[in-house]
């Protein structure tokens, strides 16, 4: 049980600000993720809460309670390392004792422990192992092994399977969500990778530059992005973003790409008029939600395919628009050739307008479109995403 | 018009090959080691079974293991061998305890690092006659300034058959403790700092990090340490020669010198050399078995 709450948290290395003004709630039980591009201030928010890095001002609360002026050791607080810190000259069974024997637990506590714990990972038959002659994978499990050992009230990991191959991180990541439903514990997880990210959170703290940019449910962030640089970060591939002008013409809006121009739904004025929004506006769609059909239909404009990534189970296409290029999930083998002559739309209920200048979303959600096209590959879903 | 020529396409003109190079450097070293190392050390051998004196015009006389069997019976050696033991376990562990003590203080960031360390290292960079010589004015009985500082009156440190060897020790432990504290430094600051973190983390207090992480890292280091000055204080000649004419303290390799050069009994002392070497050399085997089950983890 245990609740962590950050309240107006201040860091600086020297001249550079990393935290600035960082406020969350982490609940009981919750899984939440530090998202950001490297130097964004996630690790080191992360080592904050550990108390293994001095903040300059702000609070650290456990439960209610302040930390920030305690010990990492008092803090009863587990840490997973990225780089396994693990006790070279210690057998596994040694380190995942260490937490234990360090607080003086009785000899068969401690053996009964390490060994379930040991079950549970499936690092059982290894603990007479030293760290050396382990793989990537079971260093891991070893130190996540560590940190359980003795049930924390908190778990942080910092990029625990940054260091491992694609293969590997896939069934890590299955098997970290799987700790998480049964241990319980409340955890902080810091990641580069938005596809670990999006698989492992109940919410994501996207950062970058120190600043706390949006706090979100998975498909919250992915969905209404709160600004251009969560809705660049998120996705991949990257959202299509564009400086636009929108004008109105035969009772709709139409939105200016380049020479091409596309039609959205004639709310879309009031709204923006209702927000106030000024002429810079930037245009923001995810590949998928750019629509392709084979023949020119109503509202579509044409386009020529480019370049055409096949990823399997989609495609992901590059169109010419002019000068502009945009970007479109097909389904696979949509378009097979480059040069190939298509149409193309924006469904509405995809697109994200954004204040050019601030960044921030002008949090406009446009109805679904109705006249969908069956050329349109399956609806976002969390699966679509992992990809 | 200049043509240059590298080093290499000069030597490849002349015809020599890398092996011929190669062999060009390495000749002289090798043959300084036969004529000045390898050569003494079986000639010597040869005069440990003979009644051999360098000073007399007599032919040696081979007189098989006669010069082992009575060195081994004369309690005489068995005392110095007693001495000097005692004498290499109170050295080596001070050294140790004072370079180590002295290591951990410096393994943090305080500013001067760099001129304290070298400051420090100061003793082990004097000749040791040097540093026999001025630590016997420190320890004079009725000027020394260690007596006066002490408040210890006429304390005879160097004369005093109970007090020469620790005198000795000690001059010692001051000259190289800083060898000592080298190497530690090197061992201490090799420990990953992440492993700090993760024993804290770990809910370890700073004495038990200290024994059960700090000191398994650096033991290996530390046993290299432990090995050269053993293998130095077993042979401790210079200053001790300097210092103290104690018979009562008298260390081996003071008895070896007396033995072959005040008495020119050069067969017996040859003899008594090879069993020294051999005593070193079981000591420091002991300790590198336990360097290599170190290394092993």
């Amino acid at each position: 049980m245990a609740e962590i709450e950050l309240r107006h948290i201040d860091k600086h290395f020297g001249p550079v600000h990393v935290i600035r003004d960082v406020n969350l709630t982490v609940k009981d039980r919750e899984f939440v993720v530090f998202l950001g591009p490297s130097g964004c201030g996630k690790t080191t928010t992360l080592r904050a809460i550990a108390g293994l890095e001095e903040i300059d001002s702000g609070d650290i609360l456990l439960d209610g309670k302040p930390i920030q002026n305690l010990s990492a050791a008092d803090r009863d607080i587990a840490f997973v390392f990225q780089n396994y810190a693990l006790y070279p000259h210690f057998t596994v069974y040694e380190n995942l004792a260490f937490p234990l024997r360090a607080v003086g637990t009785s000899k068969d506590e401690v053996d009964r422990t390490v060994r379930s714990v040991g079950k549970s990972l499936g690092i059982g038959h290894m603990l007479n192992a030293r760290p050396s002659s382990l793989s990537g994978g079971d260093m891991q499990r070893v130190a996540i092994g560590r940190a359980l050992v003795r049930r924390p009230k908190a778990l942080l990991l910092d990029e625990p399977i940054g260091s491992l191959d694609a293969k590997l991180r896939e069934t890590m990541r299955v098997e970290l969500k799987r700790l998480h439903f049964e241990n319980g514990s409340t955890s902080i997880y810091v990641t580069h990778d938005q596809v670990e990210a999006m698989s492992l959170a109940d919410r994501i703290v996207v950062m970058n530059e120190g600043v706390l940019q949006q706090v979100g449910t998975p498909t919250e962030v992915y969905l209404y992005p709160a600004n251009l640089f969560v809705a660049q970060f998120i996705g991949s591939p990257i959202m299509n973003i564009s400086a636009t002008r929108i004008s109105e013409a035969d009772g709709t809006a139409r939105i200016a790409l380049d020479s091409a121009s596309f039609e959205l739904p004639r709310e879309l004025l009031g709204m923006l008029q209702q927000k106030k929004a000024g002429t810079d506006l930037s245009l923001g769609v995810r590949p998928e939600g750019v629509l392709l059909s084979h023949d020119s239909r109503a509202g579509y404009q044409p386009a020529e395919a480019h370049i055409i990534q096949p990823f399997g189970s989609f495609d992901i296409v590059d169109l010419k628009l002019g000068e502009k290029t945009l970007r479109a999930r097909t389904a696979s083998g949509f378009v097979t050739k480059a040069g190939t002559q298509v149409w193309a739309r924006i469904d509405p209920s995809q697109a994200h307008f954004f204040d050019t200048k601030s960044g921030a979303s002008l949090d406009i959600r446009l109805a679904r479109d109705e006249e969908r096209s069956r050329d349109v590959p399956t609806p976002i879903t969390r699966q679509n995403v992992e990809l | 018009m200049m043509t240059t020529l590298s080093p290499t396409s000069r030597a490849a003109t002349r015809g020599w090959s890398d092996i011929t190079i190669r062999n060009l450097f390495v000749i002289p070293t090798v043959a300084f080691l036969i004529i000045f190392n390898v050569f003494p050390l079986l000639y010597s051998l040869g005069f440990s079974f003979t009644d051999f004196r360098a000073s007399s015009k007599d032919a040696a006389n081979f007189v098989g293991l006669q010069n082992y069997a009575d060195i081994l019976a004369d309690p005489v050696i068995w005392r110095s061998f007693a001495t000097t033991l005692w004498y290499v376990i109170v050295s080596v562990s001070g050294q140790f305890v004072v370079g180590f003590g002295l290591a951990l203080l410096l393994n943090r960031p305080i500013p001067g690092k760099g001129l304290l360390t070298t400051l420090l290292l100061l003793p082990m960079m004097l000749s040791p006659v040097v540093v026999g010589l001025f630590w016997k004015l420190i320890y004079d009985p009725s000027w020394g300034i260690l007596n006066y500082a002490l408040g210890l009156g006429k304390t005879a440190w160097l004369t005093d058959a109970n007090l020469a060897l620790y005198a000795v020790a000690i001059t010692d432990i001051w000259m190289w403790s800083p060898f000592v504290m080298l190497l530690s430094l090197a061992g201490l600051s090799a420990v990953p700092k992440h492993l700090y973190e993760a024993a804290s983390i770990d809910r370890a207090s700073k004495l038990y990090t200290f024994f059960r992480v700090t000191l398994p890292l650096v033991a290996p280091i530390l046993l290299i340490a432990v090995i050269f000055r053993t293998m130095e204080a077993f042979k401790t000649f210079d200053i001790a020669f300097v210092m103290t004419g104690q018979p009562q303290a008298e260390l081996i390799s003071s008895r070896l010198y007396k033995m072959a050069f005040a008495q020119w009994q050069t067969g017996p002392a040859s003899a008594l050399a090879y069993i020294v070497l051999i005593m070193v050399l079981c000591i420091t085997n002991i300790y590198v078995k336990y360097l290599n089950k170190a290394k092993e983890r």
